[in-house]
């Protein structure tokens, strides 16, 4: 591929369509929280305004990390990780409760959400420390210390009290996996996923009797020569106790508004009046935003029309409900070209981080694509009603600075490292 | 490998979302309409409903501003909550009591605090209702009748009910809709067509605005001033008339089919339907079964017609050719087969021709023409069959097709009815004799009959009666100015009609003459029956008059049904000349006629059969004196209906 030398070689497929998702992000924000009249794109008094402000900051910011050296980067990751964590551990101290969620400074009449920044400084970490000469993935010392650079993040910002922040850091084991860690990771990770469900679902006892069916058949029909007996009744065994530790972890640990979520999407609640306590609350934001996103239609109802948007009938929709703008007033054809953008930029990173030559490049893009991914998976998917309520917003989409920023600098750190490969060696 | 795990995921998600919102966008949609956007405030501006007008151009029906105090309970701010309750004349409990059961129903929703006020109460309040936060007042519109005359005429609004509510997008709860009378036949032209305000809300259901600013508001298009062929002073004076008597009047033009009065006694004020009463005294109307006022006796009762239906025997006999006017019958006091009398007979000459048979009223005379008819053909199934259609062709024994939604067909039977009855063949015309004098199963509606004295007095034709005369800026329904021919050739109407001169001319209606009118008449005697405790038990018979006039070119047909009144000259036949020379000379010169009228009563007759004690009828019943009706009991709405039913 040829590109120019000069120092503009960055991928512009990529930064089109990040402008592309910003500006219509921006577009939905608009109609989102408007009230009345639009005075000025720049009015500070409503998000969209705001969000302008935002946006233009983002250019300098990107400017800035595109400015730099390359090599800045995976020096100074240690740093910046460092900070981060530090940044995480400083709320304790100064933080701003929002919501319930201890995630936020104050600075002036703005607010910083630490969090946010932690992703990009967290794959820092993790692409630095897997393209280390002296680790290798496959063994279960490295993987675990690779673990603890995720892990740590997350356990600061669950305690805090932002559950669906940390969830994200779950992304990384698609990089993991890519650089190395063992197939039966993944087997255990579904199978987990898929016992938790049945446990919930029906109960313990169907869950144990699915998971012994699987494991026999696959002992013994599978290619092993020597049917062993010992080792499939240690497994189930051990799914027997997994089965009851999540029982035990949904209804004693799990929080109520996070136990009904669950309890919402897998259709649990039967007695009426809770069920209606639901529809009134959780329920309620879901079936507008996808009562919003039907009313759209093929071609949706235009830009500004949407008569559930203009009436503010889902809550917090310039923010993590974003996505039922799009569908109410773009319709199918709009909202499909969203899905479709980001399908193309997290297709885009992944091929990019592929044609990586060094090794920090490629997982730092993976890190990028995995993290975009998990939002766009679990925000679409939530609007939609697909999977459980979690309240992350959708990268470049919803409003907000700190994501915005967060997100952008996540991106453009790995163009300017993209930019860059043409001199690696 | 590795590469591909998320990569496959990221592509399957994305498919996976697009499917989704093809399910949620394109598959599962009805299409989308604003009317169905809960998100949007329909509101809708009634247009103001239509006058009624009499022919003579005299306003009926109008309307009056109604004030309902409306209010949000969430709103509502502290206030002087003694000063409130007394200009709205409530006591501090009946404003707790309300305030709570609108809270109940939502907090948010505008509720009625106190519905219609008067224009006086409003004038009051009005100045004042900006103190008190989250109350404001809301105009509707209401009836405003000019007149205490023809609530069976003019019908009524009322609330849609559910049915009408799913079956027809235009109406939604709380619509006012006609639901009797004019008010129900003409709704569409009357009622106009709403506007529509599109509001968007928020979620708390409050109003920010108006959608799209308002490009597609409509507005509200006026419905349509309606005229009615009824004569609202004869109108009055029917009523004034029936007073005390049960039973109908029915007046028609002739030459247009307009009906000019439609009387049925007992009546009420049609003010007694409007407003905050409605609901109470239609439910004291509706459960009064035995007066029935709700009950329209000019359309709907069907009565046997009795002697009237003499004209049309004749009429069928001479364009049968099976009699001519000169033909005599000689009448015994009745009409004898062998020696057994199949009918009875009042005194009078005999032999008679058709002249002095329909003078006289001979049944002995009809009897021997319809048994000509019959007879004249092979099977008296055929000979029914060509009976009856002459009879319908009159517009008896079906819908007539006028303009108002309520009627019954009456009954004309034909070879088939009594070919079921008595098996195919196994009867002759003796065996249903007392068709000819519109007795046995002959049953005719009071308007039936005066359409069919109308084609008579027009020797051969009639026009469909209606109560339309004109809607403002429209043509009537051409099937109002279509004559309908009967099935008689007009050269035979000129005897017939000579006699039903004569009726009045020596005949049974003698007594009835108004000097310088040449009315044209027939008496009748129906007898009728009652089940009272399962017994079929006899009344008095009904007093049945049908008359039109002049004689030539004839301005006023009328039936005139008169329950248990006895003779056919005795009640309806005094009522029926009355009625024509009000209408005709515009006052009453037979003053000793009207005094009797308007001193006599029928209650007494009509609370026999409840007494739950023998009686006696016709002969053995006396005569109930009042003191005389004035036309001031009429007009004063507290007494419009008889004595015996205390409405308020």
């Amino acid at each position: 591929m040829q590109r120019d030398f000069r120092g503009l070689n960055f991928d512009w497929i990529t930064i089109a369509l990040f402008l592309l998702l910003v500006g219509f992000g921006w577009l939905n924000i608009m109609s989102a929280s408007h009230t009345g009249e639009i005075v000025s794109y720049f009015d500070m008094n409503h998000p969209y305004g705001k969000q302008s402000v935002f946006i233009i900051f983002t250019f300098v910011l990107i400017i800035l990390i595109l400015a730099l050296d390359a090599k800045f980067y995976e020096r100074f990751t240690s740093v910046i990780y460092f900070l981060s964590i530090v940044s995480l551990l400083g709320l304790f101290l100064f933080g701003k409760n929002v919501n319930g969620a201890l995630g936020w400074y104050g600075i002036g009449g703005m607010t910083l959400q630490p969090s946010e920044f932690a992703k990009f400084a967290t794959s820092l970490a993790v692409a630095k420390y897997i393209s280390d000469l002296q680790t290798n993935m496959k063994t279960f010392k490295d993987q675990v210390k690779a673990a603890g650079i995720i892990v740590l993040p997350a356990i600061i910002i669950v305690l805090q009290n932002d559950t669906g922040s940390a969830l994200v850091y779950v992304a990384f084991f698609f990089v993991f996996y890519r650089e190395g860690l063992q197939q039966i990771y993944l087997v255990v990770a579904v199978f987990l996923v898929l016992l938790a469900v049945l446990a919930l679902k029906f109960n313990v006892v169907v869950a144990v009797l699915v998971a012994g069916l699987l494991i026999f058949g696959h002992h013994f029909f599978g290619q092993k020569k020597r049917p062993q007996i010992i080792q499939p009744i240690a497994i189930l065994l051990v799914c027997m106790a997994v089965s009851f530790g999540i029982k035990y972890f949904y209804n004693n640990i799990l929080q109520f508004h996070q136990k009904d979520r669950i309890s919402l999407w897998l259709r649990l609640e039967n007695d009426p009046q809770k069920l209606h306590e639901l529809k009134q609350t959780i329920l309620y934001n879901l079936h507008e935003s996808e009562k919003a996103i039907s009313s759209g239609g093929l071609t949706g109802k235009g830009f500004m029309q949407g008569t559930r948007t203009t009436g503010k009938f889902v809550p917090e929709q310039h923010t993590d409900y974003i996505f039922s703008t799009v569908g109410e007033e773009w319709g199918f054809l709009g909202s499909a070209l969203v899905v479709l953008l980001f399908v193309a930029l997290l297709l885009r990173i992944l091929y990019l981080a592929e044609l990586q030559k060094s090794q920090f490049s490629r997982v730092y893009g993976y890190c990028v694509a995995s993290i975009l991914f998990f939002h766009f998976l679990i925000n679409i998917g939530m609007v939609m009603g697909l999977i459980p309520t979690i309240g992350i917003p959708l990268p470049f989409f919803s409003y907000g600075g700190s994501a915005l920023w967060a997100f952008t600098i996540l991106l453009f750190i790995f163009v300017k490292l993209d930019s860059n490969r043409i001199n690696e060696w | 490998m590795r590469k591909l795990l998320l990569l496959s995921i990221i592509t399957v998600v994305g498919l996976v979302f697009i499917a989704r919102l093809f399910y949620l966008q394109v598959y599962n949609e009805d299409p989308y309409s604003l009317l169905d956007d809960n998100a949007i405030r329909k509101v809708r501006d009634y247009p103001k409903r239509g006058y009624i007008y009499d022919r003579n151009g005299k306003l009926l029906v109008a309307n009056q501003p109604s004030y309902d105090v409306m209010f949000i309970p969430r709103e509502v701010k502290s206030l002087d909550t003694l000063e409130f309750c007394n200009l709205l004349k409530i006591t501090k409990e009946d404003f707790i009591n309300f305030y709570n059961k609108a809270y109940r129903y939502s907090p948010r929703l505008p509720s009625v605090f106190i519905p219609q006020l008067s224009r006086m109460e409003y004038a009051v309040l009005q100045e004042k209702i900006r103190k008190y936060e989250g109350f404001y007042i809301q105009k509707r519109s209401l009836r405003d009748y000019q007149t205490t005359i023809g609530a069976n005429v003019l019908g009524d609004i009322g609330e849609v009910n559910n049915y009408i509510i799913e079956n027809d997008p235009y109406y939604k709860s709380g619509d006012l809709i006609g639901k009797q009378g004019v008010e129900l036949s003409y709704e569409e032209e009357l009622r106009g067509v709403k506007g529509i305000k599109f509001i968007q809300k928020d979620r708390f259901n409050r109003d920010i605005g108006a959608y799209k600013d308002g490009i597609y508001d409509t507005l509200p298009e006026p419905g349509k001033d309606i005229t009615i062929t009824i004569d609202s002073k004869l109108q009055e004076y029917g009523e004034l008339l029936m007073r005390h008597k049960h039973g109908g009047i029915i007046a028609i033009e002739p030459s247009s089919g307009e009906i000019l009065a439609m009387v049925s006694a007992p009546s009420y004020n049609p003010n007694l339907l409007v407003g905050r009463q409605r609901s109470r005294n239609f439910t004291k109307l509706y459960n009064d079964t035995i007066a029935k006022p709700l009950f329209d006796r000019s359309l709907k009762a069907q009565y046997p017609p009795g002697s009237p239906f003499k004209v049309i025997s004749a009429l069928i006999g001479l364009q049968e050719k099976v009699v001519t006017t000169q033909d005599q019958f000689s009448c015994r006091h009745g009409y004898y087969l062998g020696s057994r009398r199949l009918t009875g007979c009042h005194s009078h000459v005999s032999p008679l021709s058709m002249n002095q048979g329909i003078a006289q009223s001979c049944n002995a005379y009809f009897v021997n023409v319809y048994r000509r008819i019959i007879d004249k053909y092979d099977k008296p199934a055929e000979g029914m069959d060509v009976w009856s259609n002459h009879v319908k062709s009159f517009g008896l024994g079906d819908y007539l097709g006028y303009d108002l939604k309520i009627g019954n067909k009456g009954r004309v039977p034909d070879g088939a009815f009594y070919d079921k009855w008595y098996g195919k063949n196994r009867w002759s015309s003796t065996y249903n004799i007392s068709n000819s004098i519109g007795q046995g199963e002959v049953e005719t509606t009071p308007i039936q009959l005066a359409n069919m004295v109308a084609a008579i007095s027009n020797r051969g034709f009639y026009y469909t009666p209606h109560i339309i005369k004109n809607i403002e800026g429209a043509e009537i329904d051409e099937k109002y100015t279509t004559p309908n021919y009967t099935t008689i050739d007009k050269e035979h109407f000129e005897p017939v009609v000579q006699g039903m001169f004569d009726v009045y001319n020596g005949g049974t209606a003698y007594s009835l003459r108004v000097p310088g009118i040449d009315i044209c008449g027939k008496t009748g005697t129906a007898e009728n029956f009652m089940r009272i405790d399962g017994k079929r038990t006899q009344l008095t018979d009904h007093s049945i008059f049908v008359a039109f006039a002049p004689k030539d070119n004839p301005k006023i047909a009328i039936a005139v049904f008169v329950e248990n009144g006895y003779w056919g000259s005795r009640f309806a036949g005094r009522i029926a000349s009355l009625m024509i020379e009000k209408y005709i000379r515009g006052e009453i010169t037979m003053t000793a006629m009207e005094n009797w009228i308007l001193t006599h009563s029928l209650e007494n007759e009509y609370a026999k059969p409840y007494s739950g004690k023998e009686f006696g009828i016709n002969r053995q019943s006396a005569l109930q004196v009042i003191e005389k009706i004035t036309r001031d009991t009429i007009v004063n709405p507290e007494s419009t209906r008889t004595s015996s039913f205390n409405l308020q």
